[in-house]
């Protein structure tokens, strides 16, 4: 069907009026631009959203004592208690499908006193007393040396990893950091590790790599908590929701707690799946809007090409006549007409498609320049995937705008053609 | 070459029934150049474009070098246009973004013919019309004589049995109506059968045979002397 004769045939009418040929195209051109952009907007919020999250391990949630709400057992509501270190391995006895349960303690921290001492610097940070599996829940890079492990944990020896802003804080440029010591509540840490969190953009990672993290036992031993967890980070495994899990979790605190099982407001948590789901579900809406509007959009520019068509194959009604008295079969008519809105509906959609990636380019390097504020929005683009199927829903869109126009040509005859003028 | 039985045609007009053809009967031989005269509506285009295959008669038959012409599908119909017929048109015809030559090759390409071949087939026939010259130009860069010329290229470019023309001199001075008609009477000779359409005395003189239609029927069927067209330019 597509011969170079037939490249010419199209090429030679398109040609023949370039105004009208350009006009017709713009409404394709413009509904696949909008169409583009508004995917890649949706892509774009879905990324700024994500990148808070990428990395997370997100089937997981914290969960952290409260004052209990019921009076139970003998004891009065309102009574404070601490989760134990016992009742880690209770749950992960207890409960089946999870993956990692985290026990963590913290002190200090942001608009807290100066907790952390080196040499004449000082500095407020967030200290965790964590396990080595922690970095499987939250995300972050190792930057020089090493991550805390077991064996420190064993030994509860005095080691810490630093987040690098408490580098920026704490140590000159150039200055060797492995090896050094930081001094935490008057407790002395070598620095075995630097650490970046990973996945938050700009001021985010200044603000969250505030940070230490020293082995859980050491962390115990030294701020005399003892046998108490802080709170705790729980990952469920991937044939369960840590959703649908929590509640299991709860009465085995519960029950190790002596609260009653009722009491929903002694056990706090946050469920990161649920946000994400949340999430997620709104991403899929904005997404199914952006496809609505740029196909009505681009359903109004196929119409106008249609119409178009439809009046040129009118006015060309003569030429048609004369071309079938030369032996042109109504199929070679058909589809010459087809053809030429298939290729002015691509060739449009494809300039279309080239001026959003290109706006899109020009967003994205705007947006690279002013990275550091936290908006919501990162890398508005759209894949292959997206491109392949705008230009299936052109080819789709050229054939119908063409297939009245092609219908009408052959449908009046030969003669009558011929006698129109 | 053409063999014509008791042909009848009419129009529908709303509610009116016009009987334009009532019954036609006409032979016609290989090599004949046959002039079809008759006043203004009297159904002289209606009889050729029978003839032509662009449309259908009510009734008859009609045999086309031996090859009878009912109830053809729209594609056979195409076919049967390109390789057996070559129109000639009062107002030319000619497609007006396409070149001389690109326009008389028009009927090979839907020959399914090469690019190359046919440019080279259309070039031969612009040659023979006296246009070579002219190739790259656009029909409204032409004379009224030249396009005529143009247009006859395009209907001898398929190498067709049959020339249908129906007043190929109704558009043209009276010196260039002789100019075409010299050209056609050429073509004659060498043996291709011909059908003119004119009102015009002087024209139907120059072919070898009038036919005269009036009300629908064939009232006269003669073999003229043919009066050659180059004497009087
Ligand atoms: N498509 C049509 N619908 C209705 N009537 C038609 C149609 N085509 C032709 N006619 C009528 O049929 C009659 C014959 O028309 P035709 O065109 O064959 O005449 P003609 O002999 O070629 O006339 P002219 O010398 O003016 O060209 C006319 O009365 C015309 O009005
Ligand atoms: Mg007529």
């Amino acid at each position: 069907m597509f011969n170079r004769d037939q490249w010419d045939e199209i090429l030679e009418s398109l040609s023949s009026n370039w105004f009208r040929t350009i006009m017709t195209a713009f409404g394709v051109f413009w509904g696949i631009f909008i169409l583009v952009i508004l995917l890649a907007a949706g892509n774009g919020l879905g990324n700024g959203v994500k990148s808070n999250f990428s990395g997370l391990a997100t089937n997981s949630m914290f969960m952290w004592s409260q004052p209990t709400s019921i009076s139970y057992g003998g004891l009065n509501k309102g009574r404070r208690y601490n989760f134990k270190i016992g009742d880690v391995d209770a749950i992960k006895r207890n409960v089946k499908g999870l993956k990692i349960v985290s026990p963590r303690n913290r002190l200090g921290g942001f608009g807290g006193d100066n907790n952390v001492q080196r040499g004449l610097k000082k500095g407020a940070f967030n200290v965790y007393g964590d396990y080595p599996q922690i970095i499987e829940q939250q995300p972050m890079d190792i930057t020089a040396g090493r991550f805390i492990n077991q064996i420190d944990i064993d030994n509860e020896r005095k080691v810490a990893v630093i987040g690098y802003s408490v580098v920026n804080e704490l140590y000159t440029a150039d200055e060797e950091i492995l090896g050094t010591y930081v001094k935490i509540n008057g407790v002395n840490f070598q620095v075995i590790g630097v650490y970046e969190k990973k996945g938050m953009r700009g001021q985010d990672v200044e603000e969250a790599s505030k940070e230490i993290i020293v082995p859980f036992s050491t962390y115990g031993k030294a701020f005399h908590t003892g046998e108490d967890v802080g709170f705790m980070s729980i990952t469920a495994d991937d044939d369960h929701t840590i959703t649908e899990l929590k509640q299991e979790v709860f009465d085995v605190i519960k029950k190790r707690h002596r609260i009653a099982p009722e009491d929903n407001r002694a056990v706090g948590n946050f469920d990161l799946y649920q946000q994400f789901k949340k999430i997620n579900g709104l991403m899929t809406t904005l997404n199914a809007v952006a496809y609505f509007v740029g196909i009505l959009v681009l359903l109004s520019g196929i119409i106008g090409i249609s119409n178009i068509m439809l009046i040129v194959v009118k006015e060309r009604t003569n030429e048609i006549g004369v071309r079938r008295a030369l032996g042109a079969t109504p199929w070679s008519i058909k589809s010459q007409v087809l053809s030429e809105s298939i290729f002015l509906t691509i060739i449009a959609g494809m300039a279309g498609i080239s001026f959003a990636t290109g706006v899109l380019w020009i967003a994205n390097k705007y947006l690279d320049q002013i990275e550091s504020d936290s908006i919501m929005f990162a890398d508005p683009s759209v894949g292959l995937g997206a491109i392949i199927t705008a230009l299936l829903i052109l080819v789709v869109s050229g054939l119908l705008a063409g297939f009245i126009p092609a219908q009408n040509a052959i449908k009046i005859k030969p003669v009558d053609a011929l006698r129109t003028e | 070459m053409i063999k014509i039985e008791n042909l009848h045609k009419s129009y529908q007009t709303g509610a009116n029934s016009l009987h334009v053809l009532k019954g036609l009967n006409l032979n016609i031989k290989e090599g004949e150049l046959v002039s079809i005269m008759g006043s203004s509506g009297s159904g002289k285009s209606t009889f050729l474009n029978i003839l032509g295959i662009l449309d259908e008669a009510d009734e008859g038959k009609y045999l086309l070098d031996g090859v009878p012409i009912k109830n053809l599908s729209e594609k056979k119909a195409a076919n049967y246009r390109n390789k057996f017929l070559g129109f000639i048109f009062q107002s030319f015809n000619l497609i007006g973004y396409k070149s001389a030559i690109d326009n008389v090759a028009l009927p090979l390409y839907y020959q399914g013919m090469k690019r190359a071949e046919r440019l080279d087939r259309a070039m031969q026939y612009l040659e023979k019309v006296g246009l070579a010259d002219w190739a790259t130009h656009l029909p409204n860069q032409l004379s009224g004589g030249q396009k005529q010329r143009i247009a006859i290229a395009r209907a001898l470019a398929s190498d067709p049995k049959v020339l249908l023309a129906d007043e190929p001199t109704g558009a043209l001075d009276t010196k260039t109506s002789y100019e075409i008609m010299n050209l056609i009477q050429e073509i004659n000779d060498e043996g291709k059968t011909i059908l003119v359409v004119t009102h015009e005395e002087d024209i139907a003189e120059m072919t070898k045979r009038i036919v005269h239609l009036r009300d629908g029927v064939i009232i006269k069927d003669t073999p003229v002397q043919q009066k050659r067209a180059l004497d009087y330019v």
